[in-house]
């Protein structure tokens, strides 16, 4: 990874925080991160640590509420602050969405036909015929076997994991250039999920979409991703390449996370390891690092924020602690 | 389809079987009869009016004589008109209803629908809520008022239009009694359009829609129009049922000739047929309207479409 290549979408110091009656809500604070050609970049956390969020402000529509501060710029051209016309231009073009649940992000009044032609008729300008056509091309990619006859049905009369896939289809209508995808298997049963997470590396090995997959399994992130980006609380507290950081994590959080994997090479405990605690109130958050309260390592220093730092090659962590991966594994022993 | 449709028509029998029994029974239950006056009648008079209306026989086979002729379409002769059907009653004073019911009925769909939809599209600024306080006088202040006010303005100082009388076919009779009645239904109709689009706006294909970068026109009409119809149909049946058979208010302030003035008249002077007559026919309203209210739902929601 050289300086000199150019990023597609770099992202620096974003921040989005809503108005709350406790003051503003921090949905997500100083996100740096970086998404090159054909890369795919995981984003892992748990439930409300901002990964939705992340992906929303990226398409300029985390609502009227929201105040959007940082860069993020897409082939050099900042979108934050750009006019809604040119951010409407490049929703669904240049950068489409696969949403987590299928069920809901179908509009359940309009045929699929209908739905997967609409955005490639108004960005392309293709006639409904050829958008039409172009959909059933689509949904054969996504391995959905008689695509014509499947145009002309609604978003009910299909199964959870064919409606992903149309979404997955109606993502890719335009030929966009970034994917992200907002935890697309979550609300899939496991086979399914092998089946859609199969459908996007096929995908992505044809295509070379650049992606951003957002989620809360290791086991999805690792089948697509090539680095990662741990985020607590609306920060990005450790970013690296995967298998790196799958070996060897350099925050306590990560390296708590992985712990509490199930895992098939040792004997099954009687109760998966947890991180004690529960992640901060967004209105409240601690002036220091925001993972401190339920850290074992956590020290005076602590109480300033950490910020996001090279350790070892590309391997960024945002924490005081110098110590190797493996002592802070032992720490949560 | 035709299988729905003819298993509403069938179920709708016992329906309007129980209506007219009520109106029947409830009718003949309240004091008086329709040919007690002051005046009091020679016997033999007496006798022979209620002999010729069989008012004479007992209750139970006048019942059955009723629905006998229910079944044939007939609603039987008026006691009041003399000579006179409630069939030609009700043929005479229908059109009027119609007329003046649709055109109101347009007035508020259109009216109101677009009012709803600005407002909705636009929470919390003055263009939403100066409308909807706007609305919510027009649903507190009752016809008998703005009825007389727009009278008033339009036909006594301004004399743009008739202050009332009805001359069938001429739209200057027609535009001030619709206006008025439209008024009040308008205000419904914006305010159900608002809450059910700001619920469509904000579900999250709508956000999907969004994503896809699609102008916000196109989201609106494609995306949110049918959700938000919805609930305005629900409102929408059983409102055209009641504006089809007359407003009273609307029919005295204007003197028009409706079934509404024949209804309240009908149940003044205990004109037993006539007012049963009308009551069944807004029963058998209501029941059409709710099956036409199915219909748009299913044409509305393929979920819907597939139960049918």
């Amino acid at each position: 990874m050289t300086e000199a290549r150019a990023s597609l979408l770099r992202v620096r110091a974003l921040s989005v925080s809503y108005p709350g009656p406790q003051g503003p809500l921090r949905a997500l604070s100083d996100v740096d991160l970086d998404l090159d050609e054909h890369e795919c970049l995981g984003v892992i956390g748990e439930s409300g640590c901002g990964k939705t969020q992340l992906l929303l402000a990226l398409l300029g529509l985390c609502g009227s509420a929201a105040r959007v501060t940082g860069s993020i710029r897409y082939r050099g051209e900042e979108l934050l602050g750009a006019a809604p016309a040119r951010l409407a231009a490049l929703r669904g073009r240049r950068i489409a969405m696969v949403f987590q649940e299928p069920q809901s992000a179908l509009n359940p009044y309009l045929r699929i036909g209908e739905q997967l032609a609409e955005g490639a008729r108004h960005h392309l300008k293709l006639t409904r015929r050829a958008a039409l056509g172009r959909a059933a091309e689509l949904l054969e990619l996504v391995q959905i076997s008689a695509p014509a006859a499947r145009l002309r049905l609604y978003p009910h009369e299909l199964s959870g994991g064919m409606r992903q896939r149309v979404t997955i289809a109606m993502a890719l209508m335009c030929e966009p250039e970034i994917l992200l995808l907002d935890e697309p298997t979550t609300a899939l049963d496991v086979t399914i999920q092998a089946q859609v997470l199969e459908v996007l590396r096929s995908i992505r090995a044809r295509t070379g979409v650049a992606t951003l997959f957002v989620s809360h399994d290791f086991g999805a992130l690792a089948t697509l991703a090539s680095r990662l980006t741990v985020m607590y609380a609306g920060r990005a507290v450790e970013q690296g390449a995967i298998g790196e950081l799958y070996a060897a994590p350099l925050h306590p959080y990560t390296s708590g996370l992985l712990r509490s994997l199930p895992r098939l090479d040792l004997p099954v405990p009687l109760r998966l390891a947890a991180i004690p605690g529960q992640p901060p109130d967004l209105a409240q958050l601690p002036a220091g690092c925001a993972f401190a309260p339920r850290c074992p390592l956590v020290h005076p220093a602590c109480a300033e924020r950490p910020a996001l730092r090279m350790r070892q090659g590309d391997h960024q962590v945002a924490c005081h602690c110098e110590l190797p991966a493996a002592r802070i594994g032992e720490a949560w022993s | 389809m035709l299988r729905f449709l003819l298993r509403r028509a069938l179920s709708a029998v016992p329906t309007l079987l129980v209506i007219a029994t009520l109106a029947f029974v409830l009718l003949h239950l309240t004091p008086g009869g329709p040919f007690d006056s002051e005046r009091v009648l020679v016997p033999q008079i007496q006798h022979s009016i209620e002999a010729r209306f069989h008012l004479d026989e007992p209750l139970w086979r006048q019942y059955l004589r009723y629905l006998g002729d229910l079944a044939h379409g007939d609603l039987g002769p008026s006691f009041q008109y003399r000579n006179t059907s409630v069939n030609e009653l009700i043929a005479q004073g229908l059109p009027v209803d119609v007329a003046i019911g649709g055109t109101a009925m347009l007035i508020a769909l259109l009216l109101g629908g677009s009012i709803g939809l600005l407002a909705a599209t636009r929470v919390g600024g003055w263009r939403d809520r100066l409308p909807m306080g706007l609305a919510m006088l027009g649903i507190s202040v009752p016809l008998f008022v703005t009825a007389p006010l727009l009278i008033l303005v339009f036909a006594i100082r301004l004399q743009w239009l008739p202050a009332g009388d009805w001359v069938s076919g001429s739209w200057r009779h027609l535009l001030l009694p619709s206006v008025a009645l439209a008024l009040p239904y308008t205000a419904y109709i914006a305010r159900i359009v608002r809450s059910a689009a700001i619920e469509a706006l904000a579900s999250p294909f709508i956000r999907a829609a969004r994503a896809k970068g699609l102008p916000s026109l196109t989201i609106v009409l494609r995306h949110a129009l049918r959700p938000t119809l919805m609930p305005l149909v629900s409102f929408l049946g059983p409102a055209l049922a009641g504006v089809l058979t007359g407003s009273i208010v609307i029919e005295q302030v204007f003197g028009l000739p409706g079934i509404g003035r024949f209804f309240v008249t009908g149940a003044l002077n205990r004109d037993y047929t006539l007012v049963t007559g009308i009551t069944v026919l807004y029963g058998a309203l209501i029941i059409a309207m709710n099956v036409l209210v199915d219909l748009c739902y299913g044409w509305l929601d393929p979920r819907v479409r597939a139960r049918q």
